[in-house]
């Protein structure tokens, strides 16, 4: 792929010029930000123009007061939370970093693009959550906005919405409107062992049920043994999290312990076992009600496990000839979908089933929006 | 009546039964509104489907007749978006009100879209609620909702509806079934259905996430001198980093209209009452009354009061949710806007309403989620008055404007419809709209459901891909291809 044409934009109207200019030409746009997540999906068809959004990494507007900011789609993750805290706020974003050295590289636009979070979700959900608006390129150079940079609004339809999750194949995403959440100075951390996932399942059952407005409900296993991890946040995080850590007990867990404003590494390890450089990484999303059956799978196959204790949503770790025997074994209704792929060569299936009625609404999507199939051909579901 | 109707309405009466195909000019008059009485339309006919089933039948019938259709809940929206259409059915979706499942372990209930916002509340209380909360929660439904992405006070804290849908069944505009799911691989089609106000096809089975009540919850009411002091409250408590469950505002002209209907002692001597919601943990709720009586009381506050109880909590309440209907108390008319701006812009957008009102002659009462921004200015007119409602009508348009120029929105939470298509072009480019009706052209190709609202001139959606070919209608130069 050495012969593709490298390009790296700095105006929203050189993004668009590239793109009309490719879609006219017949040739294939891969679209690059970090790079960290760049083997998901299908293995990527051939593509003639490699296209950068390191030329688009400013932060367009950072409205403090009105708790919302404007990002262009190459802005560090890091690098916006660093300038958020400054004014005691945050993007309620925490997916994993890249890189062992701890260099945060991942994208906003790579990060709405594919959709990926981190614990916080357990309180505010997903890129598609925070985005209140969006600025795209098409294929045919199209400049289009959607959306608005208020936290309320229903003017029009969501492009925003669309966008996030779509793997770049509808358009290139240029900028993103976020809202922004009080960043609290105080927090703590409740953790919990067991090794009984029936035990696990119930404590983590009654946390999530619990009136105790978490920021984050993880849990982990591996090797026949597991932990519950709650995350409060607020002036009085101590004592809240003194009644989480009760529950726990009560609940069978052992070992519970309580870290006032501490329990980073334990997160960051949460985080970690999202990715994962040797084996594959299945996110499965399941019911929460699942979870000791999620468990036993993963222990037929070797695996381990992270996930959102409250949402039913997993990252498994499995050897990659074990990922057709984890399918078989998950929860009826749990869909599966293959990110990190260790090694070369052809991939199966990462996406796992989709309804033939869905396939199809989702082609047609795509021929409006990339009629010409220049935006990151291939590697989205249906081979999209 | 378009030629081929009665054809239609005959299959129509063989899916569903005659008792449930309105076609009688007085039953159809019920449903020539919806909550904005000033648009009116009579369809050719009234279908009301008993099951998801059903409603894909009705919707094939109307695609092979290639007749337009307009989903319905309660027909409480405040834009026209389910205002029929002349030439069009009204699939009325008020009997398919059951709640299929409550499945509390796993945060989820599956409804139908007849069944009311509150009614979802109540299946899940003591312990969980539903957050989104219309002011109509009481009678509007799941699947209105979920057309209009409805807000509601508390979404500045808890977010909205599109926050709150896991899983949708929808008709699509040719009859087929398909699901949209927030965890099936693929875009992000539920996100963009949700708020595509009945364009894209009929929502039939919705579910929905419930969360844990929250343990504590404290309200307070603080009267101001006037809308200033109490826009600086609000300033004063966002940038401490509370987030209250609802922070709501009124002013003068609102409090006069509301506490005529309630009585609950909401002082007239006020020019702005601000009601300020916390919830959550008692350890970090039951500190914040003091706190914010003190934040309010640095602002200016000459009166806060913190209910005591639940009773006096739904009193203040009840005078907030009254404000719209008590309005006729004061004014023979009164036209809403739904205007949102940057909540850091409210004095100076407050100003400007108030400088735009005294041009006009008119009374302009606000009423607004003061945390997001999203106001609820109310045009007050007198309709006997010739030539009153259209100054009004001009009025409200300018206070529209203004939001948008303030970098806001023309609507928060109320939806476009047809009420506010005509202002669409002052907030997107004809980019924008031309890249909404690709997402509108994948769903609906014939633009069958619910044409002529959201966008602001009608358009068709032309062949994708091969050759360009002309339609009748753009030939005619009824309609612009984009």
């Amino acid at each position: 792929m050495s012969a593709a044409t490298t390009l790296a934009p700095e105006t929203f109207e050189q993004a668009g010029a590239a793109l009309r200019a490719a879609g006219a030409g017949g040739q294939r746009v891969r679209i690059v930000g970090g790079a960290t997540k760049s083997g998901w999906g299908w293995s990527h068809a051939p593509y003639e123009v490699e296209l950068h959004t390191s030329g688009l990494n400013s932060i367009l507007a950072h409205n403090a007061g009105d708790m919302t900011a404007t990002l262009q789609a190459g802005v560090p993750l890091a690098a916006a939370q660093e300038a958020f805290a400054q004014a005691g706020q945050m993007l309620s974003l925490d997916p994993p970093r890249a890189g062992e050295d701890g260099i945060d590289g991942a994208t906003l636009g790579g990060i709405v693009a594919t959709g990926d979070s981190g614990p916080l979700a357990h309180r505010y959900g997903g890129p598609r959550d925070l985005i209140v608006g969006a600025t795209v390129a098409l294929a045919d150079g199209t400049i289009a906005k959607s959306g608005g940079t208020v936290i309320k609004n229903v003017a029009g339809y969501d492009i925003a919405k669309l966008m996030a999750g779509s793997f770049g194949t509808l358009g290139l995403v240029l900028s993103v409107n976020v809202r922004l959440h009080p960043r609290s100075e105080r927090t703590a951390t409740v953790v919990g062992l067991a090794d009984d996932p029936r035990t696990l399942h119930a404590a983590a059952h009654a946390l999530a049920t619990a009136p105790a407005e978490l920021e984050a409900l993880d849990v982990n296993w591996r090797d026949g043994a597991g932990a519950l991890l709650a995350q409060v946040a607020g002036p009085r995080s101590e004592p809240r999290a003194g009644r989480l850590a009760r529950a726990m007990a009560d609940a069978g867990l052992s070992e519970v312990e309580l870290l006032v404003d501490g329990g980073r590494e334990l997160w960051d390890a949460q985080r970690a076992g999202q990715r994962s450089s040797s084996r594959a990484t299945v996110r499965v999303a399941a019911r929460a009600s699942e979870l000791a059956s999620m468990i036993a799978a993963v222990d037929r196959c070797d695996g381990s496990l992270v996930g959102r204790a409250a949402l039913g949503h997993s990252w498994v770790q499995v050897d990659p000839g074990s990922i057709a025997p984890l399918r078989a074994e998950l929860p009826a209704g749990a869909t599966a979908i293959v990110q990190d792929l260790p090694g070369e060569g052809a991939r199966e299936n990462p996406w796992g089933p989709i309804q033939p009625a869905l396939l199809d609404l989702t082609r047609r999507l795509k021929m409006r929006f990339d009629p010409t199939g220049t935006c990151n051909p291939g590697i989205f579901v249906g081979g999209i | 009546m378009p030629a081929g109707s009665p054809e239609l309405i005959r299959r129509l009466t063989e899916l569903c039964g005659r008792r449930f195909v309105l076609t009688h000019p007085h039953e159809l008059a019920t449903y020539r509104s919806d909550g904005l009485l000033h648009y009116r339309q009579v369809p050719i006919a009234v279908v009301l489907p008993a099951n998801t089933a059903e409603v894909a039948q009705v919707v094939r019938a109307c695609y092979e007749a290639r007749v337009p259709f307009v989903a319905r809940g309660s027909g409480t929206g405040l834009s026209g978006g389910a205002l029929p259409t002349q030439d069009g059915v009204v699939i009325g979706l008020s009997r398919m009100r059951r709640i299929l499942s409550v499945d509390l372990p796993n945060q989820r209930v599956v409804v139908q879209p007849g069944v009311t916002n509150l009614a979802v509340s109540r299946a899940v209380a003591p312990t969980h609620f539903y957050p989104p909360d219309p002011s109509s929660q009481i009678v509007c439904s799941i699947g209105g909702n979920v057309a209009e992405n409805s807000g509601g006070a508390h979404c500045f804290k808890y977010g909205f509806t599109t926050n709150y849908i896991e899983a949708l069944e929808v008709v699509l505009p040719d009859g087929s079934l398909v699901t949209l799911d927030r965890d099936a691989p693929g875009y992000d089609l539920l996100g963009a259905f949700v708020g595509s106000e009945g364009t894209l096809g009929v929502a039939c089975e919705i579910t929905l996430r419930v969360i844990p009540a929250p343990e504590s919850i404290r309200t307070l009411l603080a009267f101001f001198s006037d809308t200033g002091a109490a826009g600086d409250a609000v300033t004063a408590i966002v940038d401490a980093g509370i987030v209250p469950g609802a922070i709501e505002m009124m002013d003068q002209l609102s409090i006069e209209a509301a506490e005529q209907s309630t009585g609950a002692g909401y002082r007239l001597d006020a020019g702005a009452a601000l009601l300020v919601e916390v919830d959550g943990p008692a350890e970090e709720c039951e500190p914040l009354v003091s706190q914010l009586t003190e934040m309010c009381e640095a602002a200016g506050a000459f009166e806060v009061r913190a209910a005591k109880d639940e009773a006096e909590r739904d009193l203040i309440w009840r005078t907030r949710k009254a404000a719209f209907a008590s309005m006729g108390r004061i004014s023979p008319a009164y036209y809403v806007q739904d205007g949102v701006i940057p909540r850091t812009r409210l004095a100076e957008v407050l100003r400007q309403i108030d400088g735009l009102a005294a041009d006009y002659r008119l009374r302009v009462a606000n009423v607004f989620h003061a945390g997001d921004g999203n106001l609820h200015p109310l045009v007050c007119y007198d309709d006997r008055v010739e030539g009153e409602a259209a100054r009004a009508e001009e009025l409200a348009g300018l206070i529209v404007k203004a939001c948008v120029d303030a970098g806001g929105s023309i609507t928060g939470e109320h939806g476009v419809g047809v009420d506010k298509k005509a202002y669409m072009p002052s907030m997107f480019a004809e980019e924008d709209l031309a890249t909404f009706q690709r997402l509108r052209c994948a769903f609906d190709p014939d633009g069958l459901a619910n044409p002529g609202k959201v966008m602001p001139t009608p358009r068709l959606c032309g062949e994708v891909p091969g050759p360009y070919r002309q339609h009748p209608l753009e030939r005619d130069g009824v309609a612009e291809r984009f």
